[in-house]
């Protein structure tokens, strides 16, 4: 691995990685089972430079902001690439947000450059606010020849001849502009500086080990902050090589364990259970014979594993499940929301290592990380170096809330000084999240005490940004909360949002405004729904500029109703 | 028959989809509509829609992108963006 300490910017990084290893494979992009592209070093270089040199004769200079909105893809590599080169600063975007979220968010971080995938782009072009899109250039991939791109250019032959000129940044010059949150109602754009990756790189990477031949599968979306590091700066830095995959279906991504002999894989909740299905599924088709086997292997593997893992150990015992993951996966990297510990179990006695993590884009991805020594899955494990973590305003348990602070935390919230001082207090970042720090030193995880919830996706959800779909329905006035606010759990699985809703009066309730509010609830992505609602009769508490007083409302709720108070949706 | 005939191609396609979804999820057809958000009537997650999206490639002997799925929520829809690649 590089020695990061040695540089002040992403883009000064990964030229010296460029140059460091340019004969290694750095990039392969596969669709399905069909190989479409590789990329050595000094190729990936040789593609992004003339990118580069085309951007800076379009106006990107130092500072410039420049969008990606992209499914994971080696261009979306390239791309990013060739704007840090050139001194420019990410906008990543959420290519599974709506085209109207999207056009918001670049109209809030002021890019000035965008570079989208085709399809992508047609839907943008589509969307009612399309007029309301701010970015001067557009670029735009893997566009049929036929298209008309409304004046956006061909990423393909967005190229210029000559050199770019390398434009230095310093460590605390932002490098990205992570969208953490307010598709719609406040944006949250964490401006994340070149110091926070490069701190973060080398906190994480010691853990994860890279050097030519690891091998990473990247399909979380790169545009999260977990993919950016584990799938870009991680390998590149270290001469490893991401490997891009298409498609999330499970068959094709079973495949390109065994193809690529994959070394690293980062995935949300989601798609660890749904691994873990796929796995229970395997096993009771198994006959009953080669099953009882299976159980006697998997005992033996949890009683010399228990305390830690011994992979050596395991790919014996438990080859065939080992060879389904290719035979080289050292570790699955689970981060983005809460993992159950039964899950995290379930892979540890098959011997595969799960390291789990808990972090936030506030805080450039990881606070903390289970480094597996010991195992233990009923914690997120300890921070990682350099991070310095505390609980504040303990109960009796010694739950509190998590505050951390360290080289990562971000510098602020782009244009938004007063959300900034409400997160940042004396250098300490306020996660709002609930935990414990226990006597050796890990951490474990007990609720939020923010409103917001995060899905099983790794998708943090906020009420208010959920609430303009409501707009219009028959109601005197409605809010939106998190139901783990108004009824503070003990849990971070299954969280779900809730409507309140105050009638106007002699109006009917009941089924139809079930039905309206389902109507809506459609319009959301379907992990953004509100999962049921509570009629509430008496006026909200608002402030004198009239905006509802949240917490007061939900006091005031928590003392009159419970949770079965929920008619679902 | 005579109702399936009088089916414009989109209807079918439709019908189509709706059956293999009550055949794979085990859902009675009876309880699907065209206009139903297919998270909700199926009780899916986003990976099992991709699924769903696999066993329609088979059957309809096309291939559809993951991209295809974005922002769709109802069969309907998604038949549409089967039929545009039929």
């Amino acid at each position: 691995m590089l020695d990061l300490r040695k540089f002040t910017s992403l883009g000064e990084a990964l030229r010296a990685a460029l140059d460091r290893w340019p004969d290694e494979t750095c990039l392969i992009e596969a669709d399905r089972d069909r190989e479409k592209a590789r990329f050595t070093y000094r190729q990936f270089r040789d593609t992004a430079l003339p990118l580069g040199r085309a951007l800076q004769d379009a106006g990107l200079r130092g500072g410039t902001r420049a969008a990606i909105l992209m499914t994971n893809q080696s261009k979306w590599l390239i791309s990013a690439y060739a704007i840090f080169f050139a001194g420019g600063v990410l906008v990543p975007l959420d290519y599974k947000l709506t085209p109207v979220e999207q056009i918001r968010l670049l109209g809030h971080s002021r890019a000035e450059f965008l570079i989208v995938e085709y399809h992508a782009w047609k839907a943008v072009t589509q969307a009612p606010n399309f007029q309301a899109l701010t970015a001067r250039v557009i670029v735009v991939t893997e566009a049929p020849p036929s298209a008309d791109l409304l004046g956006a250019k061909r990423w393909e032959d967005f190229r210029a001849a000559g050199e770019p000129v390398f434009v230095e940044r310093g460590l605390k010059d932002p490098a990205c502009i992570v969208y953490s949150s307010g598709t719609a109602g406040r944006p949250k754009g964490c401006v994340l500086t070149h110091e926070n990756y490069l701190e973060q790189c080398m906190a994480v990477a010691p853990i994860f080990p890279f050097s030519p031949g690891a091998r990473y599968l990247s399909i979380i979306p790169t545009n999260h902050a977990i993919d950016f590091m584990g799938g870009f700066i991680m390998p590149f830095t270290g001469g490893g090589t991401v490997v891009h995959l298409r498609t999330l279906r499970p068959e094709f991504i079973r495949e390109a364990f065994t193809r690529y002999k994959i070394t690293y894989m980062a995935v949300v909740p989601l798609i660890l259970t749904n691994l873990q299905r796929g796995l229970r599924e395997r096993f009771a088709g198994l006959p009953p014979m080669k099953r009882r086997m299976l159980a006697i292997l998997i005992s033996i593997n949890r009683a010399f594993t228990g305390g830690r893992p011994r992979l050596g150990l395991s790919r014996t015992l438990l080859k065939d499940v080992h060879q389904a993951f290719g035979g080289g996966l050292r570790a699955l990297l689970v981060g983005g929301a809460f993992t159950e510990p039964a899950t995290i179990r379930f892979f540890h006695d098959l011997g595969i290592p799960i390291y789990n993590g808990y972090g936030c884009t506030e805080a450039c991805t990881a606070i903390t990380l289970n480094d597996q020594k010991p195992f233990r899955p009923d914690t997120v494990g300890r921070p990682v170096r350099g991070m310095e973590i505390r609980t504040r305003n303990q109960d009796a348990e010694g739950i509190g809330e998590v505050i951390v602070r360290s080289k990562t935390v971000m510098s602020h919230y782009l244009d938004d000084p007063a959300m900034t001082a409400e997160t940042i207090v004396d250098g300490w970042l306020i996660t709002g999240d609930l935990g414990r720090i226990d006597t050796s030193g890990q951490l474990q995880l007990f609720g939020r005490k923010k409103n917001m919830i995060v899905t099983e996706e790794g998708k943090n959800i906020y009420p208010e940004d959920v609430e303009s779909v409501f707009e219009g329905i028959s109601a005197k006035e409605y809010c939106v909360f998190a139901a783990n606010y108004l009824w503070p759990a003990r849990t971070m699985v299954g969280e779900q949002l809730v409507m309140v809703l105050r009638p106007e009066a002699g109006e009917p309730v009941g089924e139809q405004i079930a039905r309206s509010l389902a109507e809506r609830n459609r319009k959301l992505l379907n992990y953004q729904r509100v999962s049921g609602y509570l009629i509430w009769d008496t006026d909200f508490p608002r402030t004198a500029s009239l905006k509802i007083k949240r917490a007061d409302l939900a006091d005031e709720i928590r003392q009159l109703l419970s949770r079965e108070a929920v008619v679902p949706l | 028959m005579a109702r399936y005939e009088a089916m414009t191609t989109i209807e079918k396609t439709t019908d189509e989809v709706l059956q293999l979804a009550s055949t794979h999820f085990k859902v009675p057809r009876e309880q699907l509509r065209a206009d139903d958000d297919f998270f909700k009537t199926l009780g899916i997650n986003s990976l099992q829609a991709l699924d769903l999206l696999t066993r329609l490639e088979q059957h309809f002997h096309i291939e559809l992108p993951d991209y295809e799925l974005q922002g769709v929520t109802d069969f309907r829809t998604l038949a549409e963006r089967i039929q545009s690649r039929l």
